[in-house]
């Protein structure tokens, strides 16, 4: 892969799509709207779920703000790279335009998965992060060389499984054609990632741990910043991520041999 | 010699089809159990097509034009024969193979919707690894070619549909493939349009010597561009040769109207011997076969008082539409 030529590409995707969304001020303005009033909307319906008791599976608010930080960043890099571009999966093989990707001499997944950006949903990962700040300072955090290291580790693997999930549910569109239902069903299951894994019962713990990783994309990383995980954790979402982005890649090239491309 | 670019044997493809039966009944039992039966849209065609060939496709609607042509840039994978295009087996999509070819569709678009084609173009020149010196010198002549110039600098969105399939035709061309695939380049555009982008194409594969393969529904495209045809029957290919032969074959006498100076003149040509049409007053119309229009002619005006005469072809669509319908045709 010539790296320089994929660099080269990304920032032409970068300034095309930025141009692209420019074109519809108003449209940004309320993208930002929504992304404050949404963050403020979670935070105070998790205050209320922490109103009668302090701790829910054995979280305390303040710590359970850490999973709502990393659940906004996750979501802001959602709706900055995932959104616009896997859901134009479904339109590209319904409408027959994904002919043209594969035409390209350009790698088909990377042309697909970062085409287009939705420049609303960097306020939201800066929000995120600073939300983290502040969970950072209100829960004491020691911010050593270990510490940004496990959690940059945990929170790249969160990124890829969840991007890996999504992909995989969109590449299924080349034989069911309409997975917007899926997308959507996958999407209601994130949010309950902004809860912690503890609070569920033991076999939603096992239902969001092994079929929908949950657990992996929002509580582990968490815990890593509370120093409560402990390292078989954290391998274990490494080897979960490293599995996932190799098998929606490979599911990907599979799947392409059925495409039949629409009738013209 | 000229070698051949395009090598295809007995190419084949099916496809799993599901049909539904009308009705709420129907709809129920198909969301809950389809069926599907497998079609096989393409069956056992070979072809070869020679660097510099502009080769029409012609077919009815669902007859595998588009089909073929998805094999051949390497869209679809075939069910059963061979596929050789630039010495590359297409549905493997290697990047040298990519880089030499092109498809354009006339329904589908990759513009940038939103933005100036221009933005598009060097999107693509980027994916094709084309410097930013290089990308703006075929810019340049592609442009002056297809005669296009301010209409870069105008948001897609707001160029006319004949504006817009031009810049899809540099979009796809600024990486100068030698070989084009193009399904129904000028669907929809005015006779202007059409016209231009002809013109253009026939200046491409003059100044480059590519090789093309085009599909079209409008018979002017065909009988402009393309020397040979192929045509497909239900996924079949039911002729195979020069468009003129097929054209003389299906069409071997042409009609001619005669306005002769008064009535009587016209009585005595409709009895003196040719197949007459119609006679109306001094107006008289005569079939004559192709291969005798010069002696004939020169008979009718030795021998009678004529003021006027119109030599018409038959409609080309007419002719070509007995093509579509028939199975096999051996000249």
């Amino acid at each position: 892969m010539n790296l320089r030529k994929y660099l080269k590409v990304y920032k032409k995707f970068l300034h095309t799509s930025l141009a692209s969304e420019l074109e519809y001020k108003t449209n940004i303005l309320v993208d930002l709207i929504t992304a404050i009033l949404s963050l403020v909307g979670s935070i105070f319906l998790l205050s209320i779920f922490f109103q009668n008791n302090g701790y829910i599976g054995g979280w305390k608010f303040e710590q359970a703000l850490i999973i709502q930080a990393i659940y906004t960043i996750l979501n802001g890099i959602t709706n900055t790279w995932f959104n616009p571009n896997l859901t134009e999966i479904v339109k590209h093989i319904r409408e027959g335009t994904l002919d043209f990707v594969l035409l390209k001499p350009i790698d088909s997944q990377f042309f697909i998965s970062l085409k287009k950006i939705n420049p609303s949903g960097f306020l939201e990962i800066m929000l995120g992060f600073l939300l983290l700040l502040f969970c950072i300072r209100i829960n004491q955090i020691n911010l050593n060389l270990s510490f940004l290291t496990l959690s940059s580790i945990t929170i790249s693997c969160s990124i890829c499984i969840l991007y890996s999930l999504w992909f995989f549910i969109s590449t299924t569109t080349i034989w069911f054609v309409k997975t917007w239902n899926a997308i959507e069903v996958l999407r209601s299951f994130l949010y309950i990632g902004r809860f912690p894994l503890n609070s569920f019962s033991f076999s939603l713990r096992i239902f969001f741990s092994v079929f929908i990783p949950i657990a992996f994309i929002t509580t582990i990383p968490s815990e890593v910043f509370l120093g409560l995980s402990v390292i078989w954790k954290i391998l274990l979402e490494v080897i979960v991520a490293t599995v996932f982005v190799i098998t929606s890649r490979r599911f990907w090239l599979f799947a392409l041999k059925f495409y039949s491309s629409a009738s013209s | 010699m000229v070698k051949n670019i395009i090598d295809v044997r007995n190419l084949s493809k099916s496809f799993d089809i599901s049909s539904k039966e009308p009705g709420l009944k129907g709809t129920i039992k198909h969301f809950f159990r389809r069926q599907t039966k497998s079609l096989k849209v393409i069956k056992d065609i070979s072809f070869k097509i020679k660097e510099g060939e502009i080769v029409g496709f012609l077919g009815a609607n669902g007859a595998g034009k588009t089909t073929i042509l998805k094999m051949l840039c390497g869209l679809i994978y075939p069910s059963e024969g061979s596929i050789l295009v630039s010495g590359y087996l297409p549905f493997r999509r290697k990047d040298n193979f990519l880089k030499n070819i092109t498809l354009i569709m006339g329904q589908k678009q990759q513009l940038i919707w939103d933005l100036p084609p221009i933005e598009s173009f060097y999107l693509n020149a980027s994916i094709y690894d084309l410097d930013k010196f290089e990308a703006k010198k075929r810019i340049k002549k592609l442009s002056e070619m297809l005669e296009i110039d301010e209409e870069l600098f105008i948001p897609v969105r707001k160029l006319s549909l004949g504006q817009r399939m031009k810049s899809e035709l540099l979009a796809a061309l600024i990486h100068e493939p030698n070989i084009l695939f193009l399904d129904e380049p000028t669907l929809g555009l005015d006779i202007n349009a059409q016209r231009n982008l002809r013109k253009f194409l026939q200046r491409y594969n003059k100044e480059t010597n590519a090789t093309i393969c085009l599909t079209s529904h409008y018979m002017k495209d065909i009988t402009s561009l393309c020397k040979r045809v192929i045509c497909v029957h239900e996924g079949s290919i039911s002729y195979d040769g020069k468009l003129d032969l097929l054209l003389k074959k299906l069409s071997p006498v042409k009609e001619i109207l005669i306005v002769c100076r008064s009535e009587e003149d016209a009585n005595k040509l409709e009895n003196s011997g040719f197949t007459v049409k119609n006679k109306i007053k001094n107006e008289i119309t005569i079939k004559i076969e192709n291969n005798s229009i010069t002696s004939s002619l020169k008979t009718i005006l030795n021998n009678f008082d004529i003021e006027d005469l119109f030599i018409n072809e038959p409609p080309i669509d007419e002719v070509i539409g007995k093509v579509l319908i028939k199975k096999n045709y051996d000249i």
